[in-house]
């Protein structure tokens, strides 16, 4: 019997039919804490690229782990131990599907997308960068897409090389290309710009740089939770994700890794789960991919994970895609018309996420304010402090979308945005 | 419900815009940075001693209003005072921002912030100029962060 089979009736009816449509309003219901007062205001949550919303069934699915099969995995002979195993693996088939993955054994459960890079840079990278070698990443990559690299070259006296944007915010194509050299050994793209909404032509990235064998990394903590990706179809040799960017759980996320490249790479941590024999003499690893999941791994995780996932396809992600587009042209046209506001990030194909600063306003007073009017968006540097200096500001104010969001609540924002030309009048 | 107004009023707004001592201060004796890694506020102050006092004070630097105007008039308040006289306008302000005393009677013009308690996300942005000022007389060579 299959877990899916085994989930009661009740517990699966928390997901929407959307044949008839897609309706944002129907959607919020799944969402409990959509439904508050903020500051006397109903919440208005556009922050969504900070972390996301769990739906009800995400949550009873956490729940229900750990009212009926909670036991540690891979360990026990014992009834539970083997149907939390069955929970956790249906976890990575799940993110395998989704993803479209070829092999579930390609599927890493990592604490985050952070985690996940780390793990490549620290594994994969370590044997693969020497001396002299190069690191190819982006100018508009979030910091957990910079830091473990300059970790990597900083060890290995590497080089950390960066292709830069033009001033919408996109990728010169050209000019990455002419960065791929002999030296190249790993490039590292993100697939949405968390800072500017950028989506990145992934599948031309990996032609050209699988054109001189260099591996190619993608972080997809942006990309997952908004548009389709088939992992395969990139051709990419890592992608990585976090769970609760992508309406799941906090504490979880996946490595993609391709099964030859995982085989070939060293453990990552020690410890329990990642063996299959320990003497003190010598210790023989797991196989892929329990080798990287040293320690009890986050079990309710990828449970809650699975439920995220499942969500997301009952709702379609080409079905989230096009209506969180709309949402995005929308915000478009409302907020670059108010004067005195810049839209930091116009590439043409975008994703999801609108960066802004308004003339004379520094963004976090913006922050402040439109908080004050119930609505959470994000102000700062996004963890992306050389975009920001790309375009010289020191910060932008950042609003989100997500699934659930709405054009009333875009229309909230904009009075928002108003109210604070009022009060710095 | 926290008012909008009790943060931004007229005088902090104004401060903010056009910042009092907004300069560096040439042949200062004592000058910090500070920066708050969280939002990117970065501002430098600039003190010129005589003996215990300081003489002469300045700042610069970018920030949201709060720390802007907060700089603005912690230069104003503390022009011409010791050392320990400010360090002590500092303690009290402190309490008052941080919502551990309400007690504004020693805070003359800065009682404006008095607002900020109820906004405990800014009272980094409201403290900054005040963390570097003491970091300045303490002749810091590091950055002080807020973080």
């Amino acid at each position: 019997m299959t877990t899916a089979a085994r989930l009661p009736r009740e517990a699966r009816s928390g997901i929407h039919e959307v044949e008839s449509g897609y309706n944002a309003e129907t959607i919020r219901a799944d969402f409990p804490i959509l439904n508050q007062q903020v500051h006397g205001h109903k919440l208005v949550y556009l922050d969504n690229a900070a972390t996301s919303q769990k739906p009800k069934f995400v949550t009873d699915a956490i729940v229900r782990y750990y009212e009926h099969d909670n036991a540690n995995v891979h360990r026990g002979v014992h009834y539970l131990s083997e149907r939390a195993t069955e929970e956790y693996e249906a976890g990575r088939r799940a993110a395998q599907e989704f993803i479209n993955a070829a092999d579930p054994r390609e599927i890493v459960f990592v604490r985050s997308a952070t985690e996940g890079i780390n793990l490549v840079a620290q594994t994969y990278g370590r044997k693969r960068v020497g001396a002299g070698d190069e690191v190819l990443i982006t100018a508009m990559e979030h910091h957990s897409n910079i830091v473990p690299w300059q970790l990597l070259c900083e060890e290995k006296g590497a080089k950390l090389r960066v292709a830069p944007i033009n001033d919408k915010g996109e990728l010169i194509l050209e000019e990455f290309e002419q960065l791929l050299g002999p030296r190249t050994k790993i490039v590292a793209v993100g697939h949405v710009s968390n800072a500017l909404g950028t989506i990145n032509p992934v599948a031309q990235i990996v032609t050209l740089a699988h054109a001189k064998d260099i591996p190619v990394l993608v972080d997809g903590a942006q990309a997952v939770p908004r548009i389709p990706v088939d992992v395969q179809a990139l051709g990419c040799d890592f992608y990585v994700f976090s769970g609760h960017k992508t309406y799941g759980p906090t504490g979880i996320g996946i490595l993609y890794g391709r099964f030859a490249l995982l085989d070939a790479m060293p453990p990552y941590q020690g410890g329990g789960e990642m063996i299959s024999s320990v003497t003190f003499e010598k210790t023989v690893y797991n196989k892929v991919p329990h080798k990287f999941e040293a320690g009890t791994p986050d079990m309710s995780g990828a449970v809650g994970l699975r439920a995220a996932l499942e969500y997301l396809n009952k709702l379609g992600m080409e079905n989230i895609a096009q209506y969180e587009h709309e949402l995005l042209e929308n915000a478009t046209r409302k907020v670059s018309a108010i004067p005195g506001v810049r839209i930091i990030g116009t590439a043409k194909d975008k994703a999801g996420v609108l960066s802004f600063v308004i003339e004379g306003v520094h963004p976090h007073d913006v922050g402040t304010i439109l908080d004050q009017e119930g609505i959470a968006i994000r102000t700062g540097h996004h963890c992306a402090q050389p975009v920001m200096e790309r375009f010289n500001v020191d910060a932008t104010a950042r609003a989100s979308f997500g699934l659930y969001n709405t054009k009333e609540e875009i229309d909230a924002l904009v009075r928002g945005i108003q109210k604070v030309q009022e009060v710095f009048g | 419900m926290a008012d909008l107004r009790e943060l931004y009023q007229e005088v902090i707004l104004e401060h903010s815009k056009a910042p009092r001592n907004y300069r560096e201060v040439k042949g200062a004796d004592k000058k910090a940075e500070g920066f708050n890694p969280l939002c990117g506020d970065r501002f430098t102050v600039y003190l010129q001693m005589n003996g215990d006092a300081i003489e002469d004070i300045g700042f610069q630097g970018s920030g949201c209003a709060i720390s802007k105007a907060s700089a603005s008039m912690m230069t104003q308040s503390i022009k011409g005072k010791t050392r320990e006289q400010a360090q002590e306008l500092f303690d009290n302000f402190h309490k008052v921002v941080t919502g551990q005393s309400e007690d504004e009677s020693a805070l003359g013009k800065l009682t404006v912030f008095a607002g900020v308690s109820e906004f405990p996300m800014r009272v980094k942005c409201v403290t900054l100029a005040w963390h570097t000022l003491q970091a300045a007389l303490d002749d810091k060579q590091e950055a002080v962060s807020t973080e």
